[in-house]
């Protein structure tokens, strides 16, 4: 048996390994997928020659079907791009109208929505993180973070009913203020979740194996991924630090002080190392809001887009008419070209919207970041062998329901 | 370094292509400009590796049909970012509905490889130049581009679902 090769010297060796070229279908529907796409790998024994990708199989038709819908009706088609963040995502399209409308968003409401999406994104970099972990073959340590998780989706359901696809907030605030179980809840969170987070850092961030496993596993350079558009916490792993809660700061984000951790290699290590510093980061950034959390209203004075409380509804004509209008589509929406963009789990999330005027858009296209960087898979995953391939797209954060729109 | 305003980035661009920027606006503060479809990849690699402007980045490539508009169903619209002086840019080349065609970005930016397949897989335009031109998300041998206005999403035996509901009574 030939002495073992570090992973670069493997990748960069041209010795044939058993010389047979093998066909093998990497998914699309394989335990370590985590979602529906499928690679079909030439492989020379463990070594992977070349890759080709077929994506799609769960395509929704999701920029159709919003060119059919009134705006507060494509909030629940937003949930299920990235379904691991929906917060994050229903929040970005409705500032995205907001934006498009000129509505003026209170204060608080601005520091809600960053409470909602900084516990989104700690939710998001848990589940991918841990899974890196099961697919390194450490089972134990998915488990710790699902009770964190759980705790999140608990909040998540104070303010909106829902878990998963949330449909979180309205265009122009919340549907409701933070209820007390809310801020018994959250406050119980920020006093525990530090530790527990600590706890499952410790056991993989320096271990021994899960280092060898990961570290040179689907490395890509700065220069590439920023050829391919990559961002998120897979562009700041390669070492650029571009993040649009800096760059260009929506919702408040520039009250806050939050650093951007950024790596070297852009391999698999300092994806997950990365996304473990975002989490510590957003602890911080909820800590901030929730202690200046401003007085003041949970909605803007939007009458023809917020719906009225129920009660009005019954008892005073004019919140009658607005009810109507709203439910009917007979609100006024200006004509326009809007791009808004937020900083999702997994990269920048954008909305380009045209309106012509009418009650649904002209056009609305999402950007949506997996799509973009996922195409340069084969190219992380070439020289590299199968179960490099495996720990690359867990640690790519790759959601299929993003991926396919 | 002093931070460049639009109408200085579109001196610029109308400095070196005084023929092709057709129509300029700025809806909600973001540089938009109409250029000739001929002249769309040269303008966008003469943005990326100007010193100054520096636009380095591609955020994404969306394409709209305006069925409407004769001469001018198409329209590709590339959404370009320059983290050097922290400003977009939106640029849009319009193509007819006889030559849905346009030279491609992949040799600039490798990322609009994806981005072009989804414009063709949706809307049939053709990227000139591209190296894999096939359909992405939907199947093969699919015959049509579904997101041309053509292809209504409801079946029209519906008439809860009127056109007229949605604010539009001209269509």
């Amino acid at each position: 048996m030939s002495e073992l090769k570090t992973k670069e010297a493997f990748a960069q060796s041209s010795e044939t390994i058993d010389g047979n070229i093998a066909t093998i279908n990497f998914g699309p529907t394989h335990p370590s997928t985590h979602g529906i796409f499928q690679n079909v790998l030439k492989v020379d024994g463990e070594k992977i020659i070349s890759s080709e990708q077929t994506v799609g199989y769960i395509h929704r038709a999701f920029e159709k079907l919003s060119e059919r819908r009134p705006y507060n009706q494509i909030t629940p088609i937003t949930d299920r791009l990235n379904y691991c963040s929906s917060p994050i995502n229903n929040m970005g399209w409705e500032m995205t109208v907001e934006k498009l409308i000129g509505a003026e968003i209170p204060k608080r409401v601005q520091y809600m929505r960053v409470i909602i999406m900084e516990l989104a994104r700690i939710a998001d970099h848990l589940i991918c993180n841990s899974v890196i972990g099961v697919d390194a073959g450490a089972l134990t340590s998915f488990f710790y973070p699902f009770t964190e998780r759980e705790k999140i989706y608990e909040l998540y359901e104070e303010i909106c009913g829902a878990r998963l696809t949330t449909n979180i907030g309205r265009i122009g605030g919340f549907e409701r203020d933070f209820t007390p179980a809310f801020h018994t809840k959250l406050q119980s969170f920020l006093k525990t979740f530090p530790k527990a987070f600590e706890e499952f850092d410790s056991m993989l961030a320096r271990n021994r194996i899960f280092m060898d496993r990961t570290k040179g596993a689907g490395p890509i350079s700065a220069e590439r991924a920023l050829a391919y558009s990559f961002s998120g916490p897979n562009l700041r792993a390669a070492g650029v630090d571009y993040d649009v809660r800096a760059m260009h700061p929506y919702s408040s984000y520039e009250d806050f002080d939050f650093i951007i951790p950024v790596g070297v290699n852009g391999d698999t290590y300092d994806r997950f190392m990365v996304r473990q510093e975002e989490i510590r980061q957003s602890v911080r950034i909820i800590e901030q809001a929730y202690k200046n959390l401003p007085e003041g209203s949970y909605k803007a004075d939007l009458p023809d887009f917020y719906l009225p409380e129920k009660a009005d509804v019954y008892n005073n004509m004019e919140a009658l008419i607005y009810h109507f209008k709203i439910v009917m589509g007979e609100t006024e929406i200006p004509p326009g070209e809007v791009y808004h963009s937020v900083e999702g789990g997994n990269g920048e999330l954008g909305f380009y919207l045209i309106s012509d005027g009418g009650r649904t858009p002209y056009r609305l296209q999402f950007r949506r970041p997996c799509f973009i960087y996922y195409q340069a898979y084969p190219e992380m995953i070439s020289g590299m062998s199968i179960s490099d391939a495996v720990l690359t797209l867990s640690s790519m954060n790759v959601i299929a329901g993003e991926l396919d729109a | 370094m002093e931070k460049l305003n639009n109408e200085a980035i579109l001196n610029l661009i109308q400095e070196a292509f005084p023929n092709d920027v057709l129509f300029h606006e700025e809806p909600y503060g973001l540089l938009t400009m109409e250029v000739t479809a001929a002249k769309g990849h040269e303008i966008i690699e003469w943005l990326k590796n100007h010193e100054t402007l520096s636009v380095n980045y591609l955020t994404n490539i969306a394409a709209v049909h305006y069925p409407e508009d004769a001469g001018r169903e198409f329209a590709v619209v590339y959404q370009l970012h320059s983290w050097k002086n922290l400003f977009r840019l939106r640029i849009k080349c319009y193509l007819p509905k006889e030559n849905v065609s346009i030279a491609s970005l992949v040799d600039i930016f490798p990322g609009a490889n994806w981005m072009e397949r989804e414009s063709y897989d949706f809307f049939g335009v053709e990227f000139i130049g591209h190296p894999d031109m096939r359909r992405i998300l939907n199947e093969d041998s699919m015959d049509y581009f579904p997101m041309r206005k053509e292809y209504a999403l409801e079946d029209d035996t519906r008439e809860d679902k009127d056109d007229r509901y949605f604010g539009r009574n001209n269509q």
